[in-house]
């Protein structure tokens, strides 16, 4: 397989990593740091690496940052490039960092860059972000598919090394439903540098793969525990194919119902920390070793061994088993000391010290053994309390985690020769503890200096834990130089919080398919391809898509809005009124009910006609409104506002069931069975009179807010007269697969009668001619029903409704803002939503504001609705109108505009 | 104190930063009394504190804290400031703060990276337009910046912004504030802990209240910690999800809910996002971080909680909406997720007060947003601790509200989140 | 992702529920003297530690029942 590196073209082997591919290509310099632009090789060998950082360039939007070298999978084509650096990675500009480390300590933007006032800001804070950062984020809108899949299953195995095989081969053996991830792309963990295991590993694997009751998952990362027992799983799909299966999605996401977590996560090596630990060529044993076992890769030729336990033995036999010389093991537990190292782009010494006597030894590789750190990211996730094991030099699982069980390395269960405790640090020059944020082991003293003690403020003072890696390979070490600064033992001083996830997870996974339209559910009524086909322009109200107005050829918002609105004065308008809430309220008491519900009173109404209903909050505040139809004693049609349907209905629910339990009441959302159609105008009763199969409609019969049930050309219909325009109205009510049907028959007869089609923004000034309120535009969740011209529709003799108490609370006495309408000067000057009302041009105190305003299609003036302060006492002020740079002068009015008399509902 | 300047770092960069001290006393234990203790040691217990001993002189103050100073939601938050509430009285409160920032590092002598970059809130339908202009009318009456932008303007200030449309809720326009910004979080703990320390200050770490104790006439007269019992007269809670355990000690009971609010950042990348982006129909806010993270705010978990923790599926929203709005930052991942706990109130705004007990002060329910308004609401609240009276911008944030129903309902006016 | 035992459906996901607040707050009449009244709309125990509330399956049955939960743990208390 080819790749390049930076443009090089380079050959892989299948199987590799990148990082592996690059050190049998001889690269060892793959990375620069954080802060100081360090050069860098690979540390690890696996998902804790901090240092070899990459892009991975696949084309287009394709373009990925800040992977890990260690985790890449090398594909024949791969377009690899490193991070950080200017102009390349050999010669890279911002490594003057590293010449002015010594006046960069921790925290040094705390205590400069603060004069002159702004400066921050402006020149010091654009300079710092150029300078931090690793990758370029994508540019172009991301190309590539994520799913997600929930699972259940008996057993969840995390870790597939021989803990966690053995675990799974057993409960698999037992019947159970298994699953078993690993972040790798091979299963065996450990057991894959081990030519020995290679028959028995073949074996496992073969009679797990051909268990139907196991799911065997690689590349596939456990990056948290969430409440009862839910685990998320991100599975790496086609990032490692040349040429992906476009039907495949690049990642997916696993949320895992398990009834039981085994967690085998295993152990990860710690670095040891002496000056020039960071050289390219400076790496841990186990990953020194891996490269050279598993990957045919020898990271050198010539290598030294530092090692704090046993290890670094087994190190050393494995390397020099695959052709690296060894010149030297040194252990640290014999005196020795690692005084420096040297080598530019890759080391090429190393010295050590005992009892005063120096060496510098040559080597191209220096693998570190510094022992190792269970990985109890999960159990801790999952709310396991750790304790600290001294002998091991880190924390192993300690309290019970219910259904949760930690084996093999990330339990602490590890050969006696691997426990090394904490390995004593070399601290003078620069030793690095933290590797990708440029942490040493100076920088966590000079902390503890300056009074952070905590570790949760070193780590943030210091940024040590904090870069991609979370600390996987340096929060042990951090610990132990901050107990030792501090003369305190690792367990006092804490140990910082185990965050999801475990390693970083790409956005996309997570969103998954929520894009465009899947985002949130698209809701269209049974007319929505009839207004498509007429041109309508929609706007979103909730979850609904809403005709707003229909131009025609060249018209504009306002010209079209301007028409529709005569059309519904002058003649007849259809409008799809489908999206509004209807609920049934159903029982024998019924009408108790709404009596406690709604602050009108119910009682009274006859079958067969409607009423307009106001709801409040507890708080006393409108909620929502409608028209109610009484359909019979013990049956209620009640409509709500589009946006507050749900909130209705569960806040109905909420009392029935808990408040109020003895109503025989039910309610049932008839929302999705209705398709409402509102004719409107004084051609309405003329369009719909050959429609209704010789129902009589007549003003008589069906006055101004009834009700009646009958049939529409055959079908089922509810029928109300009402009127949100001010004009003599009907709304057709039929079943919703019937909806498209009446609506090309209205259609028909509107057509007839000069009318037709107007959406929402003209049914909003229709209403507003009328000082007909919307929820939510003149209230806003602040108002009763006397702010807004409703104290009428209160049933003064109820003992009490949802809200009652609220209305007399001291709180609510003094001047409240009430509903008004607003006149300009010149009526052609329509005001802004919005705008802000005071008393005078040199007062700035807000008295209110405009809540609608319209150009007024049909009353020869512009209209304005407003609260106000006390508005109704300010009848016949002028009041200003405040906008940039001008006032506008109004005058109040009452809120109707038209037709006060209300003479036309009623034709 | 030891002042922080360039010189100064200079001088200490050639003698190996030997010379810097502590950044704050750090007592072991309280004294045996105080003139007044605050509970409670994030961003707005220390800068209550440094404003007793800065502004009303009283020096002998302690600030007692469970855990470490900033560990809670000052460390937590996503950092973003802004002033352009809706309520005059609200827009007092936070553009208090807001000129209090403005000066802040200097004020200090700690750089908090105050960083006017520009918080925009997006518009995504005709009702977000209305809300959205209302608040600017409002926020131009009171003198508080806030202007609309069109899409095409909005992307031009934000160019990663996608506008386009296959946005499920399309971008209307949004409210651009220009003043407000971000900050670093936990400088802003640091650096009010070192200065409120350099006047006297004792900030207390790892010691928790256990009770708050009261005279024979019922006013408070010491709080008793694990690390011993201080005598006092004032005793200021600011303990945010946990006040209503605190204040349970006096036999208070607040009008407060503690919910998990969940953050999260990216890996970090180069600069690729200049401004703060809001918004709330969708649910997503998003800035970067100068460290190159992408810094997102989530959602509250659905129940009350002191768990810390949240569901998947809050986090999973929060990145749908990130997604949507920034479809490049697909390709980005998440590196760390977080929660907090946030005290809710019933109207989502504060209680800077008084209680019906002598002597016991509360200042609380900044639910998801008060990393924004830490200086002046340390400010505010130390007047009100030092002159058993509330400040004239703080009146209004009673505790008395929630019975007359005078309540300051942002979040009701406008449908906006914090 | 919680899990929530509903008693009709069983154990189901959270994103099933609405949450329904501290249960057992009793609704005062309409005379109710104001800091009752206030009390009852927005006073609440906020306690860390068990918890009585109330939820509805809102997404499955309908049914609104109460549970008792540790807040620290979030884990249901029989």
């Amino acid at each position: 397989m080819k790749f390049t590196f930076d443009g090089r073209p380079y050959e892989a082997r299948r199987g590799d990593t990148l990082a592996a591919a690059l050190i049998r290509n001889g690269v060892h310099l793959m990375g620069r740091s954080f802060k100081y632009h360090r050069p860098r090789g690979v540390l690890a060998a696996g998902a804790e690496e901090p240092n070899a950082l990459v892009e991975i360039d696949r084309g287009g939007a394709r373009r990925t940052p800040n992977l890990r070298a260690t985790v890449v999978e090398v594909f024949d084509g791969m377009v690899a490039r490193s991070q950080n650096r200017t102009p390349s990675l050999r010669f890279d500009v911002g490594a003057v960092n590293d010449l002015l480390a010594p006046f960069l300590p921790p925290g040094f933007y705390y205590k400069t860059f603060m004069w002159p006032i702004g400066a921050w800001a402006k020149l010091y804070e654009p300079l710092i972000r150029r300078a931090a950062g690793l990758g370029r984020a994508p540019d172009l809108p991301d190309t590539d598919r994520y799913t997600q899949r929930f699972a259940h299953c008996d057993v969840l195995v995390i870790g597939a090394g021989p803990a966690g095989l053995a675990a799974a081969a057993e409960a698999a053996a037992a019947g159970m439903r298994v699953m078993l991830c690993d972040e790798q792309a091979e299963f065996g963990g450990s057991l894959l540098s081990d030519p020995a295991a290679a028959a028995g590993l073949h074996e496992t694997l073969a009679a797990l793969f051909a268990n139907p009751r196991a799911t065997m998952l690689c590349r596939t990362t456990a990056f948290g525990i969430y409440g009862d027992n839910l685990v998320g799983l991100a599975e790496r799909v086609t990032d490692h194919l040349p040429d992906p299966d476009p039907a495949l999605p690049r990642e997916r996401l696993w949320q895992v119902r398990a009834k039981r977590i085994v967690v085998a996560a295993g152990a990860i090596e710690r670095p040891l920390v002496f000056p020039g630990n960071d050289r390219p060529g400076i790496m841990l044993g186990d990953a020194a070793r891996i490269f050279a076992t598993r990957y045919g890769a020898n990271p050198g030729r010539n290598a030294v061994v530092v090692t704090a336990c046993d290890t670094g033995a087994d190190v050393a036999r494995d390397l020099a088993a695959s052709g690296v010389r060894i010149a030297r093991v040194i252990d640290l537990r014999e005196g020795f000391r690692v005084t420096g190292t040297s080598g530019r782009l890759r080391v090429s010494f190393i010295g050590i010290e005992r009892g005063g006597a120096r060496e510098k030894i040559p080597c191209d590789l220096v693998a570190m053994c510094g022992g190792w750190t269970p990985s109890i990211h999960l159990y801790s996730q999952a709310r396991g309390k750790p304790r600290f094991d001294a002998a091991l030099g880190a924390f192993v699982p300690d309290t019970e985690v219910s259904n949760l069980i930690c084996v093999g390395a990330c339990a602490g269960d590890m050969p006696g020769a691997y426990r090394a405790g904490i390995a004593p640090v070399s601290s003078e020059g620069r030793a690095f503890v933290d590797f990708q944020n440029d942490v040493t082991a100076k920088d966590l003293e000079l902390a503890t200096r300056e009074g952070f003690r905590s570790i949760e403020h070193v780590k943030r003072y210091t940024t040590t834990g904090m870069a991609t890696d979370q600390g996987k390979t340096s929060n042990i070490n951090a610990l132990g130089i901050v107990a030792g600064a501090l003369g305190a033992t690792i367990p006092e001083i804490g140990l910082t919080t185990f965050r999801t996830p475990y390693t970083p997870v790409t956005f996309g996974t997570l969103a998954g398919h929520s894009r465009g339209d899947l985002f949130d559910p698209v809701r269209t009524t049974p007319m929505h391809q009839l207004a498509v086909a007429a041109g309508a322009v929609f706007e979103d109200v909730g979850t609904w898509k809403r005709a707003r107005y229909f131009p025609r050829a060249a018209e504009d918002m306002h010209m079209a809005v301007a028409r529709e609105c005569r059309m519904v004065r002058d003649s007849v308008g259809m409008f799809d009124a489908t999206t509004l809430g209807e609920i049934e309220v159903v029982g024998a008491d019924a009408a108790e009910f709404m009596n406690r519900v709604y602050i009108n009173a119910w009682t009274r109404l006859a079958p067969g006609r409607c009423r307009y209903g106001v709801m409040l909050g507890e708080n006393g505040f409108v909620m929502d409104d409608g028209v109610v139809g009484r359909l019979a004693p013990d049956r209620f049609h009640v409509t709500t506002t589009t946006g507050g349907a749900a909130r209705v209905l569960a806040a109905m629910e909420d009392y029935r069931q808990t408040e109020w339990p003895e109503l025989r009441v039910w309610l049932t959302s008839v929302s999705e069975q209705w398709a409402v159609i509102a004719v409107q105008g004084p051609r309405a009763r003329e369009a719909l009179l050959p429609l209704v199969d010789g129902l009589d409609i007549s003003a008589a019969v069906m006055p101004h807010m009834s009700v009646v049930e009958g049939t529409f050309l055959g079908i089922e219909m509810r029928l109300f007269r009402v009127s949100f325009s001010g004009e003599m109205g009907f709304e057709v009510n039929v079943p919703a697969d019937y909806g498209h049907a009446a609506w090309e028959a209205i259609s028909a007869r509107v057509g007839a009668c000069q009318g037709g089609l107007y959406g929402t923004e003209a049914m909003h000034v229709l209403r507003a001619e009328k000082g007909f309120i919307i929820v939510g535009q003149e209230t806003d969740g602040t108002a009763t029903p006397d702010d807004v011209g409703l104290a009428w529709a209160i049933g003064k003799a109820k003992p009490d409704f949802i809200g009652k108490r609220s209305l007399t609370r001291s709180g609510m006495s003094g001047p409240r803002r009430q509903l008004v309408g607003l006149r300009t000067d010149d009526p052609a000057t329509v005001l802004e939503e919005g705008a802000q009302i005071t008393a005078t041009t040199d007062d700035n105190r807000p008295l209110g504001h405009v809540t609608s305003a319209y150009g007024g299609a049909t009353v020869g003036h512009s209209i304005a609705l407003a609260m106000i302060e006390s508005g109704r006492d300010r009848l016949g002020a002028t009041l200003q109108v405040r906008m940039p740079g001008r006032a506008i002068a109004v005058r109040v009015t009452a809120p109707v505009f038209y037709d006060p008399e209300g003479a036309r509902l009623d034709a | 104190m030891d002042r922080f300047s360039l010189a100064r770092l200079l001088r200490q960069g050639f003698s190996g930063h030997s010379g810097w001290g502590a950044q704050w006393r750090a007592p072991e234990a309280p004294l045996a009394a105080y003139d007044v203790v605050i509970v409670g040691g994030g961003g707005h217990g220390l800068a209550t504190a440094y404003y007793l001993a800065r502004e009303h002189n009283i020096r002998r103050v302690a600030v007692i804290e469970r855990g470490w100073i900033g560990g809670g939601n000052t460390g937590r938050n996503t950092t973003i400031i802004r002033s352009n509430y809706l309520m005059p009285e609200s827009a007092g409160l936070y553009d208090h703060s807001m000129k209090l920032w403005r000066t802040l590092s200097r004020e200090l002598n700690y750089n908090v990276m105050y960083s006017p970059r520009g918080v925009m809130m997006l518009a995504h339908n005709v009702h977000d337009v209305q809300v959205s202009m209302r608040h600017i009318h409002a926020n131009r009456l009171a003198g508080v910046d806030n202007e609309w932008l069109t899409p095409a303007q909005a992307k031009a200030f934000c160019p990663p912004l996608n506008i386009g449309g296959d946005l499920r809720y399309p971008v209307l326009g949004a409210a651009l504030q220009r003043r407000g910004g971000t900050a670093r979080h936990d400088a802003v703990a640091w650096g009010f802990a070192r200065a409120a320390s350099a006047l006297g200050v004792d900030i207390i770490q790892n010691c928790a209240v256990t009770g708050l104790a009261r005279d024979a006439a019922g006013a408070i007269s010491g709080v008793e910690t694990t690390r011993g019992n201080i005598a006092t007269r004032k005793v200021g809670v600011v303990a945010a999800g946990h006040t209503s355990v605190v204040m349970g000690m006096a036999g208070v009971r607040l009008p407060l809910e503690s919910y998990p609010l969940q953050a999260l950042v990216s890996e970090p990348v180069k600069p690729a996002f200049p401004c703060v982006v809001m918004s709330n129909t969708i649910h997503a806010y998003i800035s970067q971080s100068d460290k190159g993270e992408m810094v997102i705010g989530a959602g509250t978990d659905a129940y009350v909680s002191y768990s810390q923790t949240g569901g998947l599926h809050i986090a999973t929203q929060t990145l749908d909406a990130i997604c949507e709005l920034v479809p490049q930052f697909r390709r980005l991942r998440m590196l760390r997720n977080w929660g907090g706990i946030v005290d809710l109130s019933p109207d989502r705004s504060p209680i800077l007060s008084k209680t019906d007990v002598p002597g016991l002060y509360v200042n609380c329910g900044w639910g998801t947003g008060g990393f924004k308004a830490t200086p002046g609401s340390g400010n505010l609240f130390a007047h009100t601790v030092a002159h058993d009276e509330p400040h004239p911008i703080n009146a209004p944030f009673s505790l008395a509200r929630f019975d007359t129903g005078r309540l300051i309902d942002e979040a009701a006016a406008a449908a906006v989140a914090h | 992702m919680k899990l929530i035992p509903c008693p009709i459906c069983g154990e189901r996901a959270e994103i099933e529920f609405a949450y329904g607040g501290q249960a057992g707050l009793v609704r005062p009449p309409p005379t109710a003297t104001e800091a009752a009244w206030g009390a009852y709309l927005y006073s609440r125990e906020n306690p860390k530690g068990a918890l009585r509330e109330r939820w509805r399956h809102i997404h499955g049955c309908g049914r609104f029942f109460n549970l008792t939960r540790d807040t620290v743990t979030d884990k249901f208390i029989p």
